[in-house]
């Protein structure tokens, strides 16, 4: 099993942005996604930096990829769209508008926000050119198992989100700038100031979700400890795991200790636990009833 | 040409309702998961359907079968069988959310008509036209995140025919891609067609305030004289950092009616009705007014003054991302 | 549409004071039998309750001294009429011209709910099925309860109409005005 470092979906400044490559380049994982995900008004403040962690990650022996925005809408969010294919490594599709957009036989990955539920439409995709698929984080066991089969037939890599807030929705509205007043145009990017997503709590003050400018992600933080070894025997070759702004790398090498045999099963969620108490965990989309549950042996 | 209104129906008596109201077209769906509305009690079986598609062409109007959730992994078959059923009973089309469906029924179903559902969250004409020139999808159900102008702009990029909602209900997040409902309650938009089910709902009336649970998450609270909203996960009342509110969006529903002239000039084809879990009597009204509108529009009269607000959720509504100031 | 806002009529008070001193049980023993009828004449309503078809409901007008427990029992429906707020696991209560007014199509049950004049509380998804599958049936309880008195059908009819325009209370299905 590989491990794969899914796109910041955070909002965080330059700097601090290019240090985590930096960090990512000495970490024990296969492959990093990286570029805006979420907010294409993000993109121009970290722009720039992207060739040179490319460049970091690829000397330091990583396959990288660059992903599309999560929703395309605007003019310039299809221009940045389309010049993600000159960029020279390969695109992870999170909307199809980026598909829309590849040269015809480029071969591309898929992300965690296209829907494939099926092996329909992983077929499609894959007679599209998709190499590698990253399944939407709410499909159950049952579905990772029959298009695990469904892959191999059709010469494809799976993908789970394996850590991290898990992103639930999408939305054209800012609800960072809707909290703070203030038009979505002149939001003066009042998502930079949580480098995790804001909480959102219920009014009975149980947490529940978080905040992300245009996003909604889960308030827990996904961890598939408890299912590495029915996911192996699935077939699925890779875990993606989230950036998160305190001990990524640190996390990054948890999951490596766990897939080698070094943490034994309910040991890398104790650890992770260890670190950070606030860090409340969960994985229910898999094995659960809801996606908010925590079940363990 | 007259804009084409095009009505929800739960149940074929909604249906029945909806046409001599003036419905041009209807739609609707198979009574099990193939569609975002598979609530308790309503939707139609086979022969229903069959009959409803029958009474709409004696009375001239179409029915469009919305079979818009995503296939489950295994049992593609469910929905294939939605498929070759609605164009069996006569369906005018298909509403589909899914490429892997949309391959399928462009290969398999050649002469059916083929919609692209709002759960495909279909936002430029990039993307559109790909739906198009990939499966020869005909028509569109706009995402509900764009404002007029864009709505233009994709119109005048493409020759797919475009359907927007103008009123009922209003999804904050871009459809198809939330799993907000089934993170609190493990089922889904997407995987169920439910969003916020009933079966996770409980209200607690203590004579004071009125609480409305989701999954055990409490969405509203509301006091004794004020109105009592479905406890619809993004339209809760939450808490973030000092602020406490409706943090995603109001209790309010989208009523457009009055956006129309607006909507005709940026190209649109159809006005689509949310509500097929709403009454017989509440569609028939609703129908009735906007056909109303559409055959003034045509007819180079103003437009009737609005009076649906008391129909809507909250008793409040809101004209939506259609005016950019919502974002 | 002409009157944007719902308005909704409370019971008659004489039919408040009647019930409060008529036995419930020979009114059950006839209410059931009716809704056995009911039930009979419109299967698609039965079938449209799905799992929801042995939930114990309670029908409570606010107005009325009375609650109605109702259980559709796979198509048999057994109706009890107790003094009080009635014992179930899912519970719509509102002024009777509201809750007839539900059944008969006269007004929308997300509307009377949302605006507050109808409450529900218990089991929301039995509710749920149950709002659907009537108003699916287009029922017309008035003519129901006519047709059920056979000679008498045409003065009970004429009955039902004075009592109508008297209360406020839908007691039939209003006729559809400005069809297409």
């Amino acid at each position: 099993m590989q491990l794969t470092v899914g796109p910041n979906q955070f909002f965080w400044a330059a700097d601090r942005w290019a240090e985590l490559y930096q960090e990512l380049a000495s970490a024990p994982v296969d492959r990093v996604v990286l570029g805006e995900q979420v907010c294409s008004k993000r993109l121009p403040f970290f722009q720039e930096r992207i060739p040179e962690a490319i460049e970091v990650l690829q000397a330091a022996g990583k396959d990288v990829m660059l992903t599309s925005l999560a929703l395309v809408t605007l003019k310039r969010e299809r221009k940045q769209t389309d010049a993600l294919a000159e960029m020279g490594v390969s695109v992870e599709v999170n909307d199809l508008t980026a598909l829309a957009n590849l040269p015809e036989g480029m071969a591309f990955t898929v992300g965690p926000l296209i829907n494939v539920y099926n092996e329909g439409t992983l077929n499609w995709l894959a007679e599209r050119g998709a190499t590698r698929i990253c399944l939407p984080p709410e499909l159950p066991m049952e579905s990772v198992e029959v298009l695990c089969k469904a892959a191999q037939d059709a010469g494809v890599e799976i993908e789970v989100w394996g850590h991290g807030r898990l992103p639930l929705a999408i939305s054209g509205r800012c609800y960072h700038a809707r909290m703070h007043k203030r038009a979505k145009d002149n939001c003066q990017f009042a998502c930079e100031d949580d480098p995790d997503g804001l909480d959102v709590r219920t009014l009975e003050d149980q947490p529940f979700l978080a905040m992300n400018g245009v996003q909604t992600l889960s308030d827990t933080y996904a961890c598939a400890d408890e299912q590495i070894e029915a996911l192996t025997s699935a077939g699925v070759t890779a875990l993606r795991l989230s950036p998160q702004s305190k001990g990524f790398a640190e996390i990054c090498g948890l999951y490596r200790q766990r897939l080698g045999g070094d943490l034994g099963r309910g040991a890398l969620a104790e650890a992770l636990r260890a670190m950070d108490s606030e860090m409340r965990l969960s994985n229910g989309f898999l094995t659960g009833k809801t996606g908010v549950e925590w079940a363990a042996e | 040409m007259v804009m084409e209104i095009v009505c929800p129906a739960g149940t074929p008596a909604a249906l029945r309702a909806a046409v001599k109201a003036g419905a041009h077209t209807v739609y609707c769906g198979f009574n099990n998961e193939t569609n975002a509305r598979n609530f308790p009690g309503l939707n139609f079986d086979r022969e229903e359907m069959i009959e409803g598609v029958a009474f709409a062409k004696a009375h001239g109007s179409k029915v469009l079968v919305a079979i818009n959730t995503f296939p489950r992994a295994g049992a593609e078959h469910i929905w294939h069988e939605a498929v070759a059923d609605a164009q069996a009973a006569g369906a005018h089309a298909v509403i589909l959310a899914d490429v892997g469906l949309l391959a399928y029924a462009a290969k398999n179903h050649p002469n059916l008509r083929l919609h692209l559902s709002v759960q495909a969250a279909a936002a430029n004409a990039d993307v559109i036209n790909m739906y198009a020139r990939d499966f020869g999808v005909k028509r569109v159900v706009l995402p509900r995140v764009l404002s007029v102008p864009e709505i233009a702009a994709i119109n005048a990029e493409t020759e797919v025919e475009t359907e927007v909602f103008v009123f009922g209900g209003l999804c904050v997040m871009a459809e198809g891609r939330c799993s907000l409902s089934s993170y609190a309650t493990g089922l889904s938009p997407n995987m169920n067609g439910v969003c916020s089910p009933a079966s996770h709902v409980e209200y607690e009336d203590d004579g004071e305030t009125l609480d409305a649970r989701l999954g055990g998450y409490t969405i509203h609270r509301v006091g004794k004289d004020e109105g009592a909203p479905y406890p619809t996960l993004c339209k809760g009342c939450f808490k973030a950092g000092e602020a406490t509110g409706h943090l995603f969006e109001d209790p309010v529903s989208l009523n457009a009616e009055q956006l129309i002239p607006q909507l005709e000039k940026a190209g649109v084809t159809a006005l689509k009705i949310e509500g097929r879990q709403r009454s017989r009597s509440y569609v028939a009204q609703v129908v009735r007014n906007f056909r109303r509108a559409v055959d003034a529009l045509d007819a180079g009269q103003p437009m009737p003054e609005g009076f649906l607000a008391s129909l809507s959720e909250g008793q409040a509504t809101t004209t939506g991302a259609y005016k950019k100031t919502w974002r | 549409m002409s009157d944007p806002q719902i308005s909704i009529p409370t019971a008659p008070r004489v039919l408040a004071s009647a019930l409060k001193y008529v036995p419930l049980a020979p009114l059950s023993l006839i209410l059931s039998s009716y809704a056995c009828r009911v039930a009979k004449n419109h299967p698609s309503m039965m079938r449209r309750l799905g799992e929801h078809n042995k939930t114990d409901f309670v029908l409570d007008p606010t107005d009325l001294p009375i609650s109605i427990e109702m259980n559709p029992n796979r198509g048999y429906p057994r109706i009890t009429v107790v003094r009080g707020n009635g014992q179930g696991t899912a519970r719509i209560a509102g002024p009777l011209a509201a809750l007839m007014g539900l059944v008969h199509g006269a007004f929308d049950g997300d509307a009377l709910f949302f605006s507050r004049d109808l409450v529900i509380e218990g089991d929301t998804a039995a509710t749920l099925a149950l709002r659907n599958a009537i108003d699916d049936a287009e029922l017309d309880l008035g003519e129901e309860m006519a047709g059920a008195t056979g000679p008498f059908a045409r003065q009970i009819s004429k009955l039902l109409t004075f009592v109508e325009r008297k209360s406020g209370v839908p007691l039939t299905r209003p006729q559809e005005v400005d069809t297409w």
